[in-house]
């Protein structure tokens, strides 16, 4: 989207004159010009990235393909900015908040994308989890408001389904989707299931598929985050904010900066990276009203490398990961219990949710990671025991009635799923749970001698 | 007159203005931007020009804005009222900010120069001071807070006046002093000093002799800091390098305890707000947060002020030293200040180092930890900051210029080690890459053998031996099979195991374990070592596991209960039995 049909006002700064101009940027000679304030160049949006005295460079986002040195060049005197009102529920927004379903455009409040941090001192300590029904996020790393966690997943991985599944079942009031260089049949998909499940009015997404100009992407998050923070502050709304798929977005820093002759620093990336990942991710907040911005993003890996600068800084910046992996025993997706790791987990979890909740996640793990050990056992031909074969029966019935990604029930549920798998497979003694939980939640029928 | 100036250019925080008269490097200037006043720092002069990094948003700025020099570097106001604070990486109060949201150009005072204290005085008329003597000392809370001649006057200076002992306000005059070529200065609580200076007014800074206890038993015991020391903490996340830290500020025998959180995650600071008003100092019986100043930059909020952060905790860790205080400054991460440092010097055009990291990275880090050090005062008291940060190399690869050039400045290593993490062994220091270089200070060795019992630091380099001779029999076994090896090589592995288990893990989460007295730690190290001396008699390699696992499996409960207490000596009784079944008669 190019702000075709854009008509300079009478009072805003109209040039025709640019001085030099490379693949990204223009430069013009202007005086009164702002930092960061948005132009239009030939209609493209743009939006200033430099002075030096009177020469002001713009970033142009479509690029500058067929831009002649006579161009009309409007400033607007405002930064980027979105209106933000109740109407835009259930609305798809292309990178600068412009309707892209065909509907009206919006009315509401004008107000800066990429605003002031949260006062830390003013922050409240995260404690109201946010079920999703998946099994493997609620009972083994339970979402916690004001969290921010992103997904590390390969791009073969099924990430935007879950993705649109937490979407549609997170107890959220209003649910932010942030697309970046989404195929289009992907925004297609996101649509289509929105809709289908009636849930739009909760729903508000900003889209840039790979259709647009890459570096619009970077305008995605903040647009987002400044509608989520109208809901949370203004509204009090529990919002979740969805984010997909951000080493996207950090290409498209890197490009940025490339073209403004940065230094790049590890990986190829700016050297800013964490900081730019940080200004996003922080958003993600627990406000002492009430309302809340929590933080679900897709960090897509190459190869599952984690060392790369894009996974690596982001690990620094979230509260855990969540991984996804194909189970073969059960041919289905699960979240892999090992390497996920939701660190507010424990604010909520046996406080907020049942008190076995914990002792019952950890032994589901344990038991785990022993049929883990088991499977290597079997790997390298040796014998197995009788644990080891009840660990195995255990590990595919929790993978596939547990962990699965298609599992979708509430967290009592899984509590009571979990049990009645402890008591199909192991004797009290090998569970090892506290005992006041065993003498409440062990199965009566099945009881193994 | 102060200099003046006008925004000529403008790249991200990087603003040059051209001014119309003298500047300074490291000068700090507001510029004026509608109802806003940003404040910045000078980084650079060329000729009438001065680059200036902008500690705040510098979205709306346009050339011709005005800016105002003040003539001074960064500097924090010191005084009493600090304690239990939570400043902004330039001393503002972040309490006293309104709304949720920090406003940009809202600068709020770090102290209130109206506050009353009892002041009593420590000097008479006629005596003769020199820079950072006491004048006199109020009640901060617990800690005698001493009032002092301020740190830049020269030479001796002969008390005119001072007033009686009672209530004044901090920023009132409590003392004239006349320097020898006759000018007066009137002296009040609060003074101002410069960040990026160190406070030198005392006598001198003496080699460390004595460690500090932290509680932390793989710090302590295996490699202990030094009061006046220096530390660092590398590791990748996930390997529990905050909570590690906030262990040792929870429990570490320090009299201040100052936080940095320099470019982290927010929640984490939230963490510390909501747990420390409630956590008891053992020492003072009062609350933690009554000994604690946090200087917090989140990762999110400006990236200039992050730099400064660090310098802001360490000046007044300075201040404190000067009162004969032990004072603990941490720094989480120092990472992200060495990345501030990047962002800065790549916006400059400066030549990149390795990692495109400034040149002169390796010189900032050394001399920020050598402000660290114990101190002897002039009136014969001393005092010391004991620094410990920590590092979050990139990838985890300790091969990276924060973690190389921070190895060079700091004298401890505590290497976080992602396989401990995944095995959940916490806290994850590697017991055999990390190092203590005080262990190779006589002074230290002698301190700990006198203080601890005599042939104590033979003893820990014993604990090492047997943790690298376990280490490479398992290396052994995995490679030769269980019954490829001799069966030693089973006890080996699995007296390290007993160490590893007993004296390295610790639960920071259990109200017992968290914190060992240096006492219990004497004590356990004596326990474990002796059945590491045992002489035990073993049929098949399949009885060693059975064996020491029941051991660590007693040792662990031992842990968890009160030392000494009824429990703990019936376990013991237990772990006695069970070796006595296995001894070689």
């Amino acid at each position: 989207m190019s702000g075709q049909g854009f008509k300079p006002k009478a009072f805003q700064k109209v040039y025709t004159r640019i001085d030099n101009i490379t693949k990204a940027t223009c430069t013009i000679t202007a005086q009164g010009i702002s930092n960061e304030e948005m132009a239009y160049v030939d209609g493209r949006p743009a939006q200033v990235v430099k002075i030096n005295g009177e020469k002001v460079t713009l970033q142009v986002f479509p690029g500058t393909q067929g831009i002649a040195t006579n161009a009309e060049v409007v400033f607007t005197g405002k930064p980027p900015s979105v209106k933000v009102s109740e109407e835009m529920r259930g609305r798809f927004f292309d990178a600068y908040g412009l309707p892209i379903d065909g509907g009206p455009a919006v009315e509401g409040e004008e107000r800066e994308i990429g605003g002031p941090s949260a006062n830390p001192v003013r922050r409240k300590q995260p404690s109201e989890l946010i079920a999703t029904g998946i099994a493997g996020i609620d009972l083994n790393n339970t979402l916690v408001t004001g969290q921010k966690i992103p997904f590390f997943a390969d791009p073969d991985q099924p990430f935007n389904q879950v993705m649109a599944d937490v979407a549609l079942r997170a107890k959220a009031d209003v649910i932010i989707l942030g697309g970046m260089g989404m195929s289009n049949d992907d925004y297609l998909y996101f649509k289509t299931v929105f809709e289908n499940a009636g849930a739009l009015n909760r729903i508000i997404s900003f889209m840039n598929t790979t259709e647009n100009p890459p570096v619009e992407r970077l305008l995605v998050p903040d647009m987002c985050l400044t509608t989520a923070e109208y809901f949370a502050v203004d509204k009090n709304a529990k919002v979740l904010v969805l984010l997909t798929d951000m080493t996207l977005f950090a290409d498209a820093l890197a490009i940025v900066s490339n073209r403004m002759d940065q230094i790049p620093s590890k990986d190829s990336m700016p050297g800013s990276l964490y900081s730019d990942l940080a200004k996003i991710y922080e958003k993600a907040v627990q406000l002492p009203s009430g309302g809340s911005i929590t933080i679900v993003a897709v960090t897509t890996l190459s190869g599952g490398d984690i060392t790369h600068a894009i996974p690596d800084n982001t690990g620094y910046i979230t509260e855990g990961q969540l991984y996804l992996r194909r189970d073969t025993d059960i041919s289905k997706v699960i979240i892999d219990p090992f390497r996920s790791l939701s660190r507010l987990k424990m604010l909520v979890i046996g406080k907020k949710t049942r008190k076995d909740h914990p002792q019952v996640m950890n032994a589901c793990i344990r038991l785990y990671a022993d049929a883990a050990n088991a499977r290597t056992k079997l790997d390298n031909g040796f014998d197995l025991t009788d644990y080891d074969r009840r660990c195995l029966d255990f590990a595919r019935e929790y993978s596939r009635s547990l962990l699965a990604i298609d599992v979708n029930i509430e967290i009592e549920k899984m509590l009571d799923t979990a049990w009645s798998l402890f008591g199909a497979h192991f004797t009290k003694e090998e569970v090892a749970i506290k005992q006041e939980f065993v003498d409440k939640h062990w199965p009566k029928i099945a009881e193994k001698a | 007159m102060a200099t003046h100036g006008k925004v000529t250019g403008i790249v991200a925080n990087l603003v040059t203005v051209q001014v119309d008269g003298p500047v300074g490097q490291n000068e700090i200037c507001y510029i004026t931007l509608g109802s806003e006043k940003l404040m910045a720092e000078v980084i650079k002069i060329t000729a009438d020009r001065a680059f200036v990094q902008v500690f705040e948003s510098t979205r709306g700025l346009t050339v011709g804005c005005p800016a105002e020099f003040t003539g001074h570097m960064l500097e924090v106001q010191l005084g009493p009222g600090m304690l239990s604070r939570k400043y902004d990486g330039l001393q503002n109060n972040l309490e006293a900010m309104e709304g949720v949201y920090l406003r940009r150009g809202q600068y709020t005072a770090p102290l209130d120069i109206e506050a009353s204290w009892d002041f009593i005085p420590l000097v008479k008329v006629g005596d003769l001071v020199r820079a950072a003597d006491w004048i006199g000392e109020v009640d901060e809370g617990w800690v005698k807070h001493k009032v002092m001649v301020p740190f830049d006057l020269e030479g001796k200076l002969t008390v005119v006046s001072v007033v009686s002992a009672g209530s004044h306000k901090a920023g009132d005059t409590v003392a004239v002093l006349k320097a020898a070529d006759g000018s007066e200065t009137s002296v009040s609580m609060v003074m101002r000093w410069p960040v990026k200076v160190e406070v030198r007014a005392f006598a001198e800074k003496v080699r460390p002799f004595k460690i500090l206890e932290t509680g932390v038993r793989s710090i302590d015991t295996l490699n202990p800091i030094a009061e006046g020391g220096t530390g660092f903490i590398p590791g990748p996340f996930g390997c529990g390098k905050t909570v590690l830290q906030h262990a040792i500020s929870k429990q570490a025998e320090a009299d201040i305890i100052i936080i940095v959180a320099c470019g982290e995650r927010a929640n984490e600071v939230v963490e510390i707000f909501t747990e420390f008003p409630e956590l008891d100092d053992p020492r003072t019986g009062r609350k933690l947060m009554e000994r604690t100043i946090i200087i917090c930059n989140t990762s999110n909020m400006p990236v200039a002020a992050r730099e400064a952060s660090v310098y802001t905790g360490m000046t007044i860790a300075e201040y404190y030293r000067m009162m004969g205080l032990k004072v603990l400054l941490l720094a989480d991460s120092t990472s992200r200040w060495a990345q501030a440092l990047r962002e800065m010097a790549n916006r400059m055009e400066e030549l990149p180092g390795p990692d495109a990291f400034p040149m002169d990275l390796p010189a900032i880090i050394s001399n920020f930890y050598s402000r660290a050090g114990f101190v002897k005062l002039h009136n014969g008291k001393s005092g010391s900051i004991t620094f410990v940060g920590t590092v979050s190399p990139a990838g985890g690869n300790l091969k990276e210029p924060v973690t190389e050039s921070t190895k060079k400045a700091a004298r401890c290593f505590y290497a976080l080690a992602q396989s401990r993490a995944d095995s959940k062994r916490y806290p994850a220091i590697d017991p055999i890459d990390s190092y203590s270089k005080y262990l190779e200070y006589p002074e230290v060795t002698g301190y700990l053998d006198a203080n601890i019992e005599d042939g104590w630091v033979a003893k820990v380099m014993r604990l090492k031996d047997i943790l690298l001779r376990g280490k490479e029999a398992r290396d052994q076994i995995n490679i030769l099979g269980d019954d490829g090896v001799p069966l030693e090589y089973h006890v080996n592995f699995y007296r390290s195991e007993v160490i590893d288990f007993i004296i390295l893990q610790q639960d920071a989460f259990d109200k017992v374990d968290a914190s060992t007295p240096i006492r219990r730690q004497q004590y356990m190290v004596n326990r474990v070592l002796g059945i590491c001396d045992e002489k035990l008699s073993f049929v098949g390699f399949e009885q060693v596991p059975t064996l020491f696992k029941k051991l660590i499996n007693i040792l662990r409960q031992m842990n968890y209960q009160e030392f000494n207490s009824d429990q703990f000596r019936s376990l013991e009784s237990e772990l006695d039995r069970e070796i006595a079944a296995r001894r070689v008669s």
